[in-house]
């Protein structure tokens, strides 16, 4: 029972995944506010009739649309609307202005098509013009560039205790598909290193602010364990970064990451960046201490100062809380599921 | 080199053996020395440039060094000087360019603005297979026209390294002579970074160059309009894309610590032949307190009009006239996201630098560049549509009061409204709701500076065009994804289209409306032709032009008789925009002819 309610929420997590994508194309038709009836110009209505009796306008936003048709959009022929099924038609915010209306012509003449496909092949020849041609495209789009990334590389302050963290991200490729690795970890400042894990990702732009990624996630600490990963990460309405991803184990166990994090410029070098992290899991993981359900939460402030873009040290605090059937797990064991760390760091990047 | 005097007779067209812009340079030393005549692969450019003139001209690319101000770096020159050579020629005449290639890469020159053979328009790939390392390329052809051009490499991202030049073709009709002085203001860049590092930067790291972005204590913007930004990922200061934070602006070459000097004497006409030969930066141009008549576009006479101020795009040129009092006045290119200028001394006391004006404030978008019309204007005439049943349409969430821009949620992104043949994908992160014609637009930051500004709008052409009724309309999206810095036409890359290529019928007269779904300003350039730019005049009066800035959110249309034949290159004229993506290819058929 208990885990088919985790995997229910498991499920709805996917599902707030999935949200930041829908919400690219839909962010927000609500809240309209009409202009007064008295705002200038009146609209020209199209030169020829239109038959909307058969037009479908169910789904039609007509919200905030001026209905005007500009002049060099006149239809060239008469329009029947009759056939169209406007249903899935987004109106909202367009004059109608249709771009897709049939009114220009955009078939060239016959002679267009005439002649070699390539003119500089008629003059210099194909096997002069072939390597330039390619490289042509190469040199107009097709580059492939990469970076590293040092999200985090802190050192956090609680009682009594001096750890640290890594969080790092590098990737190469184009501009819709990437090799991504990632790598984070912790330990404690003289002591063992208690996490440590890497990712090895195909990244796939899926919508102008989000890739798809999928791979494999290898961990080193606590103990040797692999996960098949599934995730998106990108940038969702109101500038927050998210990665989210689901993890399945080679034991069976399905857990779940969702961070995201802000940028607020202060000034164009001080930079105050909020940051969430919650964990969850569809099973209890003993050998983990993890139990079943939302796990863990963390929530922190970097406040950083960009010496050049490159370079940032930063200062700040994080709080982390356990939850649910871990943070009995921590009791049991006799520690603190909550706690309050300073952090001390440097972001960096190539 | 001799410096200009005072002395009229010293300075005039059409002298060959004058020369233009640095004429009048103090601080410009010797003619620049040829590196690769004493097998110097590094020498150190020279700033501002040498004439050539003739119908053989000799044209060596190589490498350099270059400072300026506190920044220096390596530059690809042409004959050892930043920009390149002026190269002065003759309506009529015929001319044959020898250009040598002494990099280790490919390179080539591409003409621009000049009607030609289309395998001389320099462009690899698409009008001949590039100049290789080593090589030497002859282009020849005639001269059919007047006017003001430029010159630059078409290969990889050469141009941003120096690769460039002005280009003068004096009139045949004697018409140049009208004016006392003669001078190029040839406007660019120099950055010490490599041009690839930059693309890179670009594509990495977002916003990298940009110091000016909204910030808690930076832009004057309303909490509500700050969500509204924040909720379609976009920055209300995403104005250049590479800015002063690396660029050095110059002027012929010329850094602001390089005090640049034109010299005339009071009274004189003094004609100013603006080019901007930058790779990113629209620079508004002004004279404080001496107005400017404009009298040439692109290369293309145009009826005198008076402005105090113009924006130029980059790839555009015009020509002004000016009639400055006695005394040093600054000669001003500022960046349009305000982050540095060039700046040269318009002066009749020789060595008496001029005051420069402070750098204004850091202009912001509005809804306009989002593509919402003209601040809503378009708005109106819901009473247009008369047939519809209004109440039934669900039109619920609409109140009737006053407009509030805050709460206008529009969906920035409904591909539905976009033709058919426009790729959706990641590619494409805007789509303006409600692109308006924005030919009478001063440029951003320019809509309130109290004083005359150019606008498309105010361009007349001299001499009549022949009247011709368009007989087909093509409509292209500006397309783009800043967060991702790809740049597209149509939502489709170059190597989308590479054998998809806009296609007309040799003299075939057609429309092109160029809709802009993006927040940048696109400098679009038609290789190979001149258009005529639908601004409101009358067809024959409409200017003809080879570059036609494209508002954000906004939409412009040019008309176009495709009387070269041959594959023409089509694209932003931004060079990384360009590198990303935004290029294309025309084709002008039959060919051959």
């Amino acid at each position: 029972m208990r885990r088919a309610l985790s995997i229910a929420a498991l499920a709805s997590a996917g599902i707030c995944l999935a949200t930041p994508l829908k919400a690219q194309d839909h962010s927000g038709h609500a809240g309209h506010v009409m202009p007064k009836a008295n705002e200038p110009e009146a609209a020209e209505a199209p030169e020829e009739p239109v038959d909307h009796s058969q037009m479908d306008h169910s789904q039609m936003d007509h919200a905030a649309m001026g209905h005007t048709t500009p002049p060099e959009a006149e239809p060239a022929a008469p329009v029947d609307h009759s056939q169209m099924d406007h249903s899935q038609m987004g109106h909202a915010a367009m004059g109608h202005d249709m771009p897709t209306a049939p009114s220009k012509d955009e078939t060239p003449p016959a002679r267009a098509l005439e002649g070699p496909l390539h003119a500089a092949d008629a003059i210099w020849g194909s096997e002069a013009m072939q390597p330039s041609r390619d490289n042509l495209v190469k040199d107009h789009g097709e580059m492939e560039v990469g970076t590293l990334m040092v999200e985090r590389f802190e050192a956090r302050i609680a009682d009594g205790e001096e750890g640290y963290l890594w969080d790092a991200q590098a990737w190469y490729g184009g501009d819709i598909d990437k090799i991504w690795l990632k790598t984070e970890g912790e330990g404690e400042i003289g002591g063992s290193v208690e996490d440590f894990e890497v990712q090895a990702l195909w990244s796939h732009a899926i919508a102008p602010f989000f890739d798809l990624q999928a791979g494999a996630r290898l961990d080193i600490e606590p103990e040797t364990r692999s996960h098949l990963v599934l995730g998106i990460q990108g940038l969702v309405p109101y500038m927050w970064h998210v990665d989210a991803a689901l993890f399945l184990s080679d034991r069976g166990d399905l857990t779940a990451r969702v961070e995201a994090e802000y940028d607020q410029k202060i000034t164009q070098s001080l930079i105050l960046q909020p940051r969430a992290e919650f964990e969850l899991s569809a099973s209890d993981i003993p050998e983990r201490g993890i139990g079943a359900g939302l796990t863990k939460v963390e929530a922190g402030v970097r406040l950083r100062y960009e010496f050049t873009r490159e370079f940032a040290p930063y200062l700040g605090a994080e709080y982390e809380a356990k939850l649910g059937d871990t943070a009995d797990i921590a009791r049991a064991a006799g520690d603190d599921p909550t706690g309050v760390k300073f952090l001390a760091g440097i972001r960096f990047w190539f | 080199m001799k410096l200009a005097s005072h002395d009229k007779s010293s300075s005039l067209l059409p002298r060959r053996r004058f020369l233009m812009g640095t004429a009048g340079l103090i601080g410009a030393t010797a003619l620049p020395v040829p590196a690769w005549a004493k097998g110097v692969s590094m020498q150190h450019a020279a700033k501002g440039f040498g004439t050539m003139s003739g119908e053989d001209i000799r044209l060596d690319i190589q490498n350099s060094h270059y400072s300026t101000g506190g920044r220096s770096g390596h530059a690809q020159t042409v004959n050892g000087s930043v920009p390149g050579p002026l190269i002065r020629l003759k309506q009529g005449q015929n001319v044959r360019l020898h250009v040598t290639n002494h990099l280790e890469e490919d390179s080539s020159i591409h003409w621009h603005g000049l009607l030609l053979p289309f395998q001389f328009d320099g462009v690899p790939g698409v009008s001949f297979p590039g100049i290789k390392p080593h090589e030497t390329f002859t282009y020849e052809f005639p001269i059919r026209q007047a006017g003001t051009y430029w010159w630059h490499s078409h290969s990889g991202l050469q141009e941003q390294a120096g690769l460039y030049g002005p280009l003068v073709i004096e009139a045949s009709d004697g018409s140049d002579a009208r004016f006392d002085r003669d001078y190029i203001v040839l406007l660019s860049e120099f950055t010490p970074v490599h041009p690839h590092e930059i693309m890179r930067k670009l594509k990495v790291g977002e916003h990298y160059f940009n110091r000016q972005m909204q910030s808690a204590t930076d832009g004057n913007m309303s909490g509500d309009e700050r969500r509204m930004w924040g909720a379609m990922r976009m920055n209300p200061r995403d104005v250049s894309d590479v800015t002063g934070s690396t660029y050095t602006f110059l002027m012929n070459g010329h850094g602001p610590a390089d005090d640049l000097e034109y010299l005339f004497k009071p009274g004189e006409r003094v004609r100013l032949r603006i080019i901007n030969g930058s790779a990113m930066t629209f620079f508004n141009m002004r004279i404080p307190g001496v107005p400017m008549t404009v009298i040439q576009a692109d290369g293309q006479d145009v009826l005198n009009h008076e402005v105090d101020e113009l924006q130029i795009g980059v790839a555009e040129t015009y020509d002004v006239v000016v009639t400055p009092p006695d005394g040093s006045h600054a000669l001003v290119a500022e960046a349009m996201d305000r982050s540095g200028m060039a700046i040269a001394s318009l002066t009749s006391h020789p060595g008496h630098k001029a005051t420069a004006p402070a750098l204004r404030e850091t202009p912001t978008l509005t809804m306009a560049d989002m593509g919402m019309g003209m601040e809503m204007g378009a708005m109106a005439g819901m009473s247009g549509m008369d047939g519809m049943d209004h109440g039934a349409m669900g039109h619920g969430q609409m109140g009737g009061g006053t407009m509030d821009h805050s709460k206008m949620s529009h969906s920035m992104r409904d591909t539905s409204i976009l033709p058919e043949d426009v790729a959706t994908g990641p590619g494409v992160d805007m789509v303006s709701p409600m692109p308006v014609d924005r030919m009478d637009y001063p440029g951003l930051g320019l809509e309130n500076v109290g004083h005359r500004v150019l606008r498309y709008t105010d361009l007349r052409a001299k001499r009549a065009n022949p009247v011709r009724a368009i007989e087909r309309e093509i409509e292209l999206h500006l397309t783009g994804n800043m967060e991702r810095y790809m740049w597209s036409f149509d939502g489709r890359k170059y190597a989308a289209v590479k054998d998809d290529p806009i296609r007309f019928g040799f003299d075939e007269r057609v429309r092109v409306t160029l809709v802009n779904d993006t927040m940048m300003a696109h400098p679009i350039h038609l290789h190979g032709h001149f258009f005529e730019i639908v601004n409101g005049a009358e067809q024959t009066r409409q200017p003809r032009k080879h570059t036609l800035v494209v508002q954000p959110g906004g939409k412009a249309a040019f008309d176009l008789t495709a009387d070269e034949p041959g594959d023409w290159a089509f694209h932003c004229h931004l060079l990384y925009h360009m590198h990303a993506g935004m290029m294309q290819v025309v084709t002008v058929r039959p060919f051959p002819a």
